[in-house]
């Protein structure tokens, strides 16, 4: 019998990315960008998260327009964000055929209190995380796959790394546990118990973990893929770089061969000038995307 | 004995896994020097663009044509069997013509119509072989020395000719180690016709 939309049809395609770079594109043209410089998936959205941070109002899934002219436009699969909790949103991405869809602390959420039950689509998610307890409840959900949240748009690589650094931290703080241990470390970081189970079987997360939220060099690709992310989003790092073809390329190369530095010297040399970051002393709490997501 | 899985870009950790619990080394294989350490080579899923893209600027390619043309077996799973093929991959790129057939990408369709179905594959017997399809591509044209090995809806969706083995669907996504070994058997047979030992 032939079935769709299985848990292990979108947990494979998931895998299917790994040591790969998905790029934010805004524009069928940037999309072929994208494309040409190697990258495995592209996210579709009306403005990348540096624009959003700047211009404020309130960020929702794109327009279908633009989502079809991307997919029209690239062979590699496309992904589009939806706002937490908006179950409509994601309805209309699946019957577009999206590939995949983000449920984004990027947009403005629609649901202040529940995230989207993911396991009632074929197509699969992707959620941001900050710490264990966040990534398993997403899993929880049925998210095939995990980002850090970093913090969008900054061009500033320190939250993603905070974030990557506690989850591996906690997996190897819940893989030194007695099993009879299990139940209250579930309990104290917000995590159903049988999945919790799992990391600690598996030795990390039951699906796959990339890095998101700040890449803005070949540099930060490599660091993030060091502290052992799957791959790496890149939002506004290349749109927002004076050479976007030069730095998507880069980043592509960096994420391959982010264990040779003499390699990284070298892609790291012609990448014109990187969007410019901001230091998180200066971005108010309140205005933080990643305490978005419960 | 050692297998290689190329390390591009793709599902590489699901084939080592395989390879491991059939009780062979795989390595990783990124470089040229690591391509001549290995007996034999899987060309994981992701994909095509990406990993054909990245094969080229490490400067892969021509050792890699060369080691198959030396007979040693290569598996293209997936992504993998578009990298093998004589198919262009993307503007002026094309895949490596390993092996004489043309593919066409997303045959089934985007992500929403992935899907996984028991299908009967001669060459590893009965039961038949949960095969997961995931955005896969299928064989349009195959040379007269290709041997189809599994068909879906008319589409073939596994073949061999001589040392290269490809399959549109992903054996490294189940635990069914079968369609492993199978390719781990021609990699034997490579070494014992080259008056190599297993070991």
């Amino acid at each position: 019998m032939i079935e769709k939309g299985t848990w292990v049809i979108k947990d494979g395609f998931a895998n299917m990315f790994k040591n790969g770079v998905i790029m934010d594109v805004t524009t069928p043209e940037q999309a072929q960008i994208a494309e040409d410089a190697g990258a495995v998936a592209v996210m579709a959205l009306e403005r990348v998260p540096a624009d959003i941070r700047k211009e404020g109002g309130v960020a929702r899934m794109a327009n279908p327009r633009l989502i079809k002219a991307i997919m029209e436009a690239v062979s590699i699969p496309v992904m589009a964000k939806v706002r937490i909790g908006h179950i409509a949103e994601a309805r209309i991405l699946e019957a577009l055929g999206v590939d995949f869809i983000d449920e984004s602390e990027v947009l403005t959420p629609a649901d202040d209190k529940y995230h989207i039950d993911k396991t009632k689509f074929k197509i699969p998610f992707v959620c941001g995380a900050r710490d264990l307890g966040e990534a398993l409840r997403r899993i929880g959900e049925g998210a095939a796959m995990i980002r850090t949240k970093g913090e969008a748009g900054t061009g500033n690589i320190v939250e993603a790394v905070k974030h990557m650094r506690t989850i591996m931290t906690q997996i190897s703080q819940l893989m030194n546990l007695p099993d009879d241990q299990l139940m209250t470390f579930a309990k104290n970081i917000g995590a159903p118990y049988e999945i919790v189970k799992i990391v600690k079987e598996k030795g990390r997360l039951p699906v796959v973990n990339f890095a998101a939220g700040g890449v803005a060099t070949p540099a930060d690709a490599a660091l993030m893929m060091m502290l052992g992310a799957d791959g790496v989003f890149v939002g506004s790092g290349i749109f927002k770089s004076k050479d976007p073809r030069k730095m998507a390329t880069a980043i592509v190369q960096a994420v391959l061969h982010y264990d040779d530095p003499t390699i990284l010297a070298k892609v790291s040399e012609d990448i014109g000038e990187p969007m410019k970051g901001l230091d998180m002393a200066t971005i108010a709490p309140e205005e933080r995307l990643q305490e978005r997501g419960w | 004995m050692i297998i290689g899985v190329l390390s591009m870009q793709g599902d590489i950790r699901e084939h080592m896994n395989m390879l491991h619990s059939c009780g062979v080394e795989g390595i990783r294989v990124k470089t040229k020097e690591a391509l001549e350490k290995v007996n034999g080579l899987i060309i994981p899923g992701g994909e095509s663009t990406t990993i054909t893209r990245l094969l080229d600027s490490a400067g892969l390619r021509s050792p890699l044509i060369h080691r198959a043309n030396d007979g040693m077996p290569i598996w293209g799973t997936c992504a993998g069997m578009i990298v093998v093929s004589k198919s262009k991959i993307n503007d002026e790129v094309y895949g490596l013509g390993l092996i004489d057939i043309e593919v066409k990408r997303n045959a089934f369709g985007r992500q929403v119509d992935s899907f996984e179905v028991d299908i009967p594959l001669d060459l590893i017997g009965a039961p038949p072989y949960r095969c997961i399809f995931i955005r896969a591509p299928v064989i349009t044209r195959t040379g007269k020395n290709v041997r189809i090995l599994g068909k879906y809806n008319g589409f073939a969706i596994m073949a061999k000719e001589d040392n290269i083995l490809v399959s549109s669907f992903h054996p490294e996504l189940t635990n069914d180690k079968r369609v492993h070994r199978y390719f781990i058997d021609m990699v034997k047979e490579y070494l014992a016709s080259h008056g190599k030992s297993d070991t």
